[in-house]
């Protein structure tokens, strides 16, 4: 076929459509989204703000605060970057609308695989390669029941959390691993030569994130992932091969987590089966603070950037702060995220409210209403 | 058009709807429609899909409440629904086509849900509510135990458990919203019985029928409702088939502007598809350059193969070729890349992504086309959306509005867009013009014929006659599955189309009545 043929004729096909009512304008209904702005875009400002509320804060409570040791030491290090890390496929996750909480899991089976092939001498190389195939096996695992079996996301992840920390245990029972070479637990404990406030992690955090934001904001892969989240069966309908896709980002997703369990063993220089316990749910509280949506189709990278250090921060700063109980930290953060999922819906629940009112007002104008039914 | 509203029954309006109207945005669903239902009587309600019969139903249900117009009870007196167990108080009991009962509760449970006879202490009596059921099942001559559970119970088992709870709270106006869709024939028949129980004991029958012939056999008057409107309102004694299915066609059919042209070698052959339960045995092929159309009623399947052509459902038994080679099963992706686009029925659940721009949703499908050293640059994708936005002369604020700013007829263009910029060899539509302007219609209608003479291959799925008539070179109707034969441009009349998606074999013009 002649394209540009075609293309004329529907030109002309249309062009031919003389005074039919159609051809006029139509009135455009709907309403419009926030001027040139769109919700999203105002989202991240909102992080930005919050951030800097932090930063400010924080140096309130101590000058210490933006020193490079402490950066290091009590904001950027630690198990920050691991956690970032676990939060970028979890991000692209919730966007196709699911979710995957057995992430701390993998890593800490990931911890234990590593001991277990150290114990037994295995060249490093071959444990680097094995330890991330077991990953993928584990992040497949989920993706084949997700897509395949089709059961829910949050099921099957709830049963593989289990699944795969019992495996961890299975591994390596109450035994522990310690003596890592100190060539590679040095990267936990140290920063980055010239970046003195920088861990390791968090840098390859931050070069991850470039590259996810880069497949997420401007591949067709990522166009898709959103097409997916906002509504399954119109990208079905596109030719965009939904299963196939979600199989691939929970195998992505186990990959990651099991890097992470490489990252955490060095720097802590002990593998053991109980290894990032409890994590998952920091992981998805602090996508859900970044903005992107429980309910899939709509987040940012640079959202879950900012939501990772807006975390980093407050952590930081509450310990600087004297006589602050460290036991509170969880409500701050719980706050936080019940705030990041009431925010976004607030004009949804006032226009709820403004209908019931309206609906009520209708019936008890209305002459002879309902009662009058009920009492025949 | 013959009318005799309300005249002619002595017995009494046991609910009356007056100039009731209901508008969805820029759809008028509903106009100006009046419909007494009398005491006593079983009173029919057709027309084509579309005409209005679903949102006249959800307006008796208390689902949706009218624009205009008053509902008046037997004692005339307003009614209010303001929801469904405002309908429910009133007295009206909706049995729909496929009920929905608590698979683990009993019959008898199901029928006094949520308002058993209770004994002392607040305990629920059995005894009592098995009587009452009984009593009930006795009335409407069915046999059903009342201790069984409800799972297993076939659809019309179910739907007579429906029925004996509107009679246990007394319902004086029973809707029946098309309850024989699913029935097998005995199934019909004690319906029937049950039909002519519940009118012996006073309660006005609404139902609801593609089957004309079960108007005449049911039911004592017929309202026809078309594109929203009333239409007439007469006792069936006097009305013939095909004067139920002129009225429901109804329009002129007099203006076609159609130019006939030669039929190429053949594109698209389908052969023998079956999906089990679903469709059976059809065969039709589309040569390049020809807009075939696949009529029939809503459930006859046509859909459903359309949605097997293209790849979302799988099918069991035959193929579909593709200029000559065979298409794999159960894969868009896979009928995109051979050259069929797909403009799916439910524009909003299946066309469109509704949150996402408009320019997104227009490139949605050509993402990998527009990939430079595999990325997607937003210059790129915005030219070629306003481009084709343009073509289609899209109206719009901006391209990065989401899909819900646009009026449904700029959606359904969206919709379009997205497949003509991948330049397909097929296009399938299913119901193009659904929910839209008419003059966007004429314009859509205009499309789909140059783009065939332009050597497209076009497959219209549309429930609406005329549109059939208006773009269709040849006609393949469906019925419960099957296709039941392919009309000829020259052959092919409204009145036609209908009895054979109808199963009336006849052509229209010698139906008879065959009234009770």
């Amino acid at each position: 076929m002649e394209p540009d043929t075609q293309l004329s004729s529907v030109a002309s096909a249309l062009a031919g459509s003389d005074g039919a009512p159609g051809a006029g304008p139509e009135p455009l209904r709907g309403r419009r989204i926030g001027g040139t702005l769109s919700p999203l875009l105002r989202w991240e400002t909102g992080l930005v703000v919050l951030l800097i509320g932090v930063v400010i804060f924080g140096l309130d409570t101590s000058s210490a605060f933006t020193s490079d040791s402490y950066l290091f030491s009590q904001v950027l290090g630690g198990q920050v970057g691991e956690i970032a890390l676990m939060t970028l496929p979890m991000a692209l996750i919730i966007i196709t609308g699911e979710i995957d909480l057995s992430v701390a899991s993998t890593a800490g089976m990931a911890s234990s695989l590593m001991g277990y092939l150290f114990m037994h001498h295995w060249s490093i190389a071959l444990i680097f390669v094995t330890v991330l195939a077991m990953g993928a096996v584990a992040g497949a695992f989920n993706g084949f029941l997700v897509t395949r079996v089709g059961l829910p996301s949050l099921a099957v992840t709830i049963g593989t959390l289990t699944l795969y920390r019992g495996i961890a245990i299975g591994i390596l029972g109450a035994n522990t691993y310690s003596t890592f070479p100190t060539f590679w637990t040095n990267i936990g404990v140290n920063p980055v030569p010239g970046l003195p406030f920088m861990s390791w992690a968090f840098l390859i955090f931050l070069v991850m994130a470039a590259l996810v934001g880069i497949v997420l904001h401007m591949t067709p892969l990522g166009r898709t992932l959103f097409a997916i989240g906002a509504n399954r069966e119109a990208a079905q309908f596109a030719g965009i091969r939904v299963k196939r896709t979600k199989f691939m980002l929970y195998t992505f997703s186990g990959v990651v987590c099991a890097f992470v369990g490489i990252l955490l063993t060095f720097r802590l220089n002990t593998a053991v089966s109980n290894n990032a316990y409890g994590l998952e749910l920091t992981v998805v509280a602090t996508a859900l603070l970044g903005g992107i949506s429980i309910f899939g189709g709509k987040g940012t990278i640079v959202g879950v950037l900012l939501a990772n250090l807006v975390f980093a921060g407050i952590e930081g700063a509450l310990y600087l702060t004297t006589g602050f109980n460290e036991s509170a930290f969880p409500i701050v953060t719980g706050g936080l995220l019940l705030a990041s999922v009431l925010i976004p819906n607030f004009p949804e629940l006032r226009r709820r409210a403004r209908e019931a009112v309206h609906r009520r007002r209708r019936l008890h104008g209305a002459a002879p209403s309902v009662e009058q039914g009920v009492s025949r | 058009m013959t009318a005799s509203s309300g005249a002619g029954s002595s017995a009494p309006v046991a609910l009356s709807l007056q100039h009731a109207s209901k508008s969805f945005g820029a759809v008028k669903a509903l106009q100006d429609v009046t419909l007494d239902l009398y005491a006593g009587e079983a009173h029919a309600l057709v027309g084509e899909n579309g005409a209005g019969k679903s949102t006249l139903v959800k307006i008796l249900a208390g689902v949706y409440q009218p624009d205009t117009g008053r509902l008046l009870a037997s004692d005339s007196d307003e009614l209010v629904l303001a929801g469904p167990a405002a309908a429910i108080a009133a007295g009206i009991a909706i049995i729909y086509q496929e009920p929905t009962l608590f698979p683990d509760l009993s019959v008898a449970e199901n029928v006094f849900v949520g308002r058993q006879p209770l004994r002392r202490a607040r305990l629920i009596n059995r005894r009592a509510m098995n009587a009452r059921v009984n009593e009930i099942f006795e009335r409407l001559g069915v046999t059903i135990d009342p201790d069984r559970v409800a799972r297993g119970l076939s659809i019309a088992e179910q739907q007579l458990v429906e029925i004996a709870k509107a009679l246990s709270i007394d319902a004086k106006v029973i809707v029946m919203d098309e309850p024989t869709a699913a029935l097998s024939a005995a199934e019909v028949d004690r319906l029937a019985n049950v039909i002519t129980a519940l009118r012996d004991h006073g309660a006005a029958v609404l139902f609801i029928s593609h089957r004309l012939e079960e108007v005449f056999r049911l039911c004592q008057r017929v309202t026809v409702l078309r594109d929203g409107r009333w239409v007439l309102s007469q006792g069936t004694d006097s009305l013939t088939v095909d004067d139920l299915v002129r009225a429901m066609v109804g329009r002129d059919l007099a203006e076609r502007t159609y130019e006939p042209h030669t039929r190429g070698e053949p594109l698209l052959r389908v052969e023998r598809l079956t999906r089990e339960g679903v469709f059976t045995d059809v065969s039709f092929d589309i040569s390049a350059g020809e807009v075939l159309a696949l009529a029939g009623m809503v459930g006859s399947g046509r859909s459903e193969v359309a949605r097997a052509i293209f790849g979302i459902d799988r099918y069991d038994a035959g193929t579909v070729v593709l200029d000559g080679k065979a298409l794999r099963r159960a894969s868009p992706s896979a009928a995109m890349a051979a050259g069929i686009g797909f403009v799916p029925e439910d524009r909003r659940q299946q066309g469109l992504v509704m949150g996402m721009g408009i320019g997104r949703n227009i490139a949605l499908a050509s993402l990998r086309r527009l990939r430079h050293l595999g990325l997607l640059l937003p210059g790129v994708e915005q030219r070629f959306a306003a481009d084709w936005a343009a073509r289609l002369q899209l109206k719009y604020r901006r391209l990065s509005d989401p899909a819900t700013s646009l009026s449904g007829g700029n959606q359904q263009k969206v919709v379009l867009a997205k497949w003509l910029s991948r330049q397909p060899e097929l296009l399938i539509v299913d119901e193009p013009t659904r929910g839209i302007d008419v003059g966007t219609k004429a314009e859509v209608h205009r499309l789909l014929v140059s783009l065939a003479r332009e050597g497209i291959a076009v497959l219209a799925i549309s429930s609406e006659l005329p549109e059939v008539l208006a773009i269709a070179d040849r006609v393949a109707v469906m019925r419960e599955g099957r296709l039941v034969g392919v009309l000829d441009r020259d052959e092919a009349t409204e009145e036609q189309i209908v009895a054979m998606a109808t199963g009336q074999a006849a052509p229209a013009g010698l139906l008879k009545a065959t009234a009770l």
